[in-house]
């Protein structure tokens, strides 16, 4: 299992979701990616992209205007 | 047995795109969405940035749709590809800078490649004959199949009976009896449909889901372009025409100024981009100032952002600039009165 982090700071919404999609891509099942971002929509379309396909966040935190998702890869 | 077949649905975040794949599921079809995002849609974008607009639903429509439809969605990034399409379309603009028709075409090419790269079998999208004047028109169903090489795969659920059959009508993937005929400019049948299918909640944004019908966006492209004297651009540009009040007093420059402190909070990540001022004698908004400017211009372009902060009634407030590469500096203007913002200097 490894744990990486995307940087999507300053990007909007859906690009932050963009970013993550392709990241994931290039990880495997049950590898963590910790997504930190400045746009607080993502702390909807994350986990709402999440849920349509198959992965699992672990956690969502905000602070500072940062908005910090965490999620494991899905099958 | 028989193969499963499987189809991408072009997915706006809208209702019609969302009952033609819903449609297409009941046939016991296997269907994902596919989103593109050209840089102009309206997603989150503002609502993220705008204090006024936290009261609407942030959510991205097009991720909402596919998890009531409980599909796939694939969001694709367009921006650099598109840039061709608006810049130089083949068939022109729609009542602003929507090159509406253009754009299908492209998007149409784009879903063509995914299913053939992911083994998908025909595409299908929610438009309806006559809902739209410049890419929606019976004549116009053709020239999209045609020009994005999908050919007989693009099948359109919603009006599907007063269009020549697909090949999945054709093949019997899908059965033609059971899909469509909409036409017209009326939403009634498809909110109708939407209750049939137990539908209830969906968007129905007020002004589409594409900043380039609208007028005051694509005012404020067309005057970008006609700043720089060439139709380029890149996400920033794009982004930041979304944001703030745009004023050109001179050809040579344009201020940016927050309307509130979202929009402050945003424009502050272009500070390393911009020369930006604000007011530090009294409560005011951040401004950038794009373009070339001199020092007599600079205490112009001061004295209208003056204009825009508590101070504007004082004899006189203090600005401060801050460049490109972090320095700053503070200057003395006197505000404008508000007579003096001619009202064309806003773009
Ligand atoms: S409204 Fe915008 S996204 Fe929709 S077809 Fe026209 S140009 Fe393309």
């Amino acid at each position: 299992m490894i744990k990486e982090t995307l940087n999507a700071r300053r990007l909007l919404c859906p690009l932050p979701v963009i970013r993550t999609q392709d990241k994931v891509k290039q990880l495997n099942v049950g590898d963590q990616l910790e997504v930190i971002c400045t746009d607080p929509g993502v702390m909807q379309d994350i986990p709402a992209w999440c849920r349509i396909n198959g992965h699992t966040v672990l956690e969502t935190k905000s602070g500072n205007y940062e908005y910090i998702v965490t999620l494991e890869v899905g099958a | 047995m028989k193969k499963q077949r499987k189809a991408v649905a072009l997915i706006s975040g809208g209702l019609d795109s969302m009952l033609a794949a819903k449609t297409i599921m009941e046939q016991g079809i296997h269907v994902e969405g596919i989103n593109f995002f050209t840089g102009f849609c309206v997603e989150g974008h503002t609502h993220a940035i705008r204090e006024k607009d936290k009261a609407r639903p942030n959510r991205n429509n097009a991720l909402w749709v596919a998890e009531q439809l409980g599909i796939k969605l694939h969001i694709v990034d367009v921006i650099e590809e598109y840039k061709k399409v608006l810049i130089n379309p083949k068939h022109g603009y729609g009542a602003h800078m929507n090159p509406c028709l253009d754009c299908k075409i492209f998007m149409v090419n784009k879903a063509k490649q995914w299913i053939v790269e992911n083994d998908f079998d025909f595409i299908i999208t929610g438009e309806v004959i006559g809902q739209r004047p410049m890419s929606q028109t019976k004549s116009k169903m053709p020239i999209v199949a045609k020009q994005s090489g999908a050919d007989d795969l693009l099948l359109r659920p919603m009006c599907a009976k007063n269009l020549p059959a697909t090949l999945p009508e054709i093949e019997g993937w899908v059965d033609r009896e059971k899909l469509h005929d909409i036409t017209g400019r009326s939403r009634k049948p498809q909110f109708e449909m939407a209750k049939r299918m137990g539908i209830d909640d969906y968007s129905q944004p007020a002004g589409g889901c594409c900043f380039l019908t609208d007028k005051y966006y694509s005012a404020k492209l067309v005057d970008l372009w006609q700043s720089q004297g060439s139709k380029e651009y890149e996400l920033d540009d794009i982004m930041l025409l979304k944001v703030g009040r745009h004023i050109r007093p001179k050809a040579n420059f344009k201020l940016i100024i927050a309307r509130e402190e979202g929009e402050g909070r945003f424009l502050q990540g272009y500070k390393k981009d911009f020369i930006s001022m604000h007011c530090s004698s009294h409560t005011g908004p951040l401004a950038l100032i794009d373009g070339t400017i001199s020092a007599e211009d600079l205490y112009f372009a001061a004295s209208i952002v003056a204009r825009y902060g508590q101070g504007r009634n004082a004899e006189q407030v203090d600005i401060n600039v801050i460049d490109k590469d972090g320095s700053e500096r503070t200057i003395q203007v006197k505000p404008l009165k508000e007579e003096e913002i001619h009202k064309e200097w806003h773009v």
